[in-house]
């Protein structure tokens, strides 16, 4: 692999309901963190790109505030967006800029604060989040987009709303052990399947929490890394890909053909397979999103996904660990900070200080993070 | 007849293919197809991405078509309370998509992926124009 571009600092705020300060606030706690690990000061930084879903922030163009706040002046900022997968198009971004030679060293900063609007006007956005001309008018929201993907895998390849629940309960245990997640819990299974539907056949427990919350990465080329950073971690491969928001338009709904794209393109430039990933972080905003990533991610064959949860495969000690830090279904899913938040449990992990949720000898990592339902797929590799 | 008229509760109120409406006033549900190159589009569109053409032809969807998929939407946004539950569908009708929402009438046990459906257009009380699914 190329060392071009390695991450030398990550930083996260606790994930919590409801956020008690000001975004600035909030995006500072994970700058500070990552600021500290990177052991740089900030006339090091070169450049910052900050990341959220628009339609929760008060504040209009949130990077000039937010650039100020974190004392970046007078150097560039941008925003990114792409709702939930924001903060990986930023890292996607930033490599860009790094490799390129623009900048050395650049900040990513994601964050959301989805309490800084009313729980009505939250509501009022969900209906907002597909195609506004030919499917909100009927009522259509997030959660019965993923479960209309759901109700096609089920049909297409017998997965059950059981499967669906040993991934939550998963999720949960490994919940249990991170401090900054919002959901520290375990689930039994039959909580799980007891639980209400939220939209059929997905139910409350399939369901991630809305969270504020800020996640940082700081990124810096070959060079300032060796100089910086006793572990720097290497981007070894990038997947980007789209696909149609309007769900008429999509050949098939059992499977996320985002996601396969990017994860194509991710491995091709790694010069590596989905069996040589020791851990992965993939965007679990339900249930059935983490068994439609094991398949884009041809950690199971199409429709195998199911056998992967069912063998237990996908805990520590399996054949490819996932979310082993409770994903967003137990961190929660702070919009705009999500992607940072993987990158920076697999950056923990290839650097062995993921405590107890670490994967001896963990050398090759990828995160899969997913704006809106199936719209936006980011796929990274990194490795030490 | 603006575009506002489509659906429950409208998001858009300014469209090209605001005939649409006018369309599901007549009873159909339509698409559009592209003169140039003879691409069709449902949900319809002005503007052909295939060849770059903007003159278009409307063209009715009709016959029998298949259930896709569906769930049934267990809360809603706002606007739709006061519909919950209602079931939310992709039919298929001959290789043109189509998302909109099941009868619900019809009984749960009567719902499954590949059912055949017909569409129904739908004048809601409240002057609104709209379609779903129903049995074939």
């Amino acid at each position: 692999m190329s060392k071009d571009v390695a991450i030398i600092g990550v930083g996260q705020s606790a994930f919590v309901r409801g956020y008690q300060g000001s975004i600035r606030e909030l995006a500072f706690e994970a700058f500070r963190e990552a600021m500290q690990d990177a052991g740089i000061s900030k006339s090091d930084i070169d450049a910052s790109i900050i990341c959220s879903a628009p339609e929760y922030d008060s504040q209009r163009s949130p990077s000039g505030i937010i650039a100020e706040y974190l004392g970046l002046n007078p150097q560039p900022t941008f925003a990114v967006e792409t709702v939930c997968s924001s903060s990986t198009t930023g890292l996607r971004a930033g490599y860009a800029m790094v490799k390129s030679g623009l900048h050395d060293i650049i900040v990513v900063l994601g964050f959301q604060k989805m309490s800084e609007i009313s729980s009505a006007d939250s509501q009022e956005r969900m209906g907002r989040g597909g195609d506004i001309m030919w499917e909100s008018p009927f009522g259509s929201m997030m959660p019965a987009y993923y479960a209309m993907h759901a109700c096609a895998h089920f049909d297409k390849y017998g997965s059950t709303e059981k499967d669906l629940a040993m991934i939550r309960v998963k999720a949960a245990k490994y919940g249990t052990i991170n401090e900054k997640a919002v959901y520290r819990k375990e689930v039994s299974l039959e909580d799980a399947l007891n639980a209400p539907y939220v939209s059929s056949p997905l139910k409350r427990f399939d369901c991630c929490a809305n969270a504020d919350g800020a996640s940082c990465i700081i990124i810096a080329n070959k060079d300032r890394a060796k100089d910086i950073c006793p572990k720097p971690v290497w981007f070894m491969g990038l997947g980007s890909a789209t696909a149609s928001m309007t769900l008429t338009n999509r050949d098939t709904l059992y499977g996320i053909a985002c996601a396969r794209k990017a994860a194509q393109e991710a491995y091709a430039m790694a010069g590596v397979t989905p069996q040589d990933i020791d851990v992965a972080e993939v965007h679990d905003c339900f249930t059935i999103a983490e068994l439609l990533a094991y398949e884009a991610l041809g950690f199971a064959e199409p429709g195998k996904g199911v056998e992967l949860i069912r063998e237990g495969q996908t805990y520590i000690g399996g054949k490819i660990p996932v979310n082993v830090d409770g994903g967003l279904l137990s961190k929660g899913h702070p919009i705009g900070a999500t992607g940072g938040s993987q990158v920076r449990t697999i950056v923990l992990q290839l650097r062995d200080e993921a405590g107890g949720m670490q994967v001896p000898g963990a050398e090759i990592g990828l995160i899969h993070n997913i704006g809106g339902v199936g719209v936006y797929g980011n796929v990274i590799i990194l490795g030490r | 007849m603006g575009f506002e008229k489509f659906g429950r509760k409208s998001f858009a109120s300014q469209t090209k293919v605001e005939s649409f409406v006018e369309y599901l006033a007549k009873g159909e549900l339509s698409g559009t197809q592209c003169k140039s190159c003879g691409k069709q589009y449902f949900p319809p569109r002005a503007d052909c991405a295939e060849c770059l053409g903007n003159e278009m032809d409307w063209f009715k969807i009709e016959g029998t078509g298949n259930l896709v998929s569906f769930t049934k939407a267990g809360f809603a946004p706002t606007g739709f309370e006061a519909d919950v539950p209602y079931t939310l569908a992709l039919a298929d009708f001959n290789g043109i998509k189509v998302f909109g929402r099941l009868d619900s009438s019809i009984p749960k046990e009567e719902v499954s992926v590949g059912m055949a459906l017909q569409i129904n257009i739908l004048n809601l009380p409240d002057g609104q124009l709209s379609y779903e699914f129903v049995k074939s």
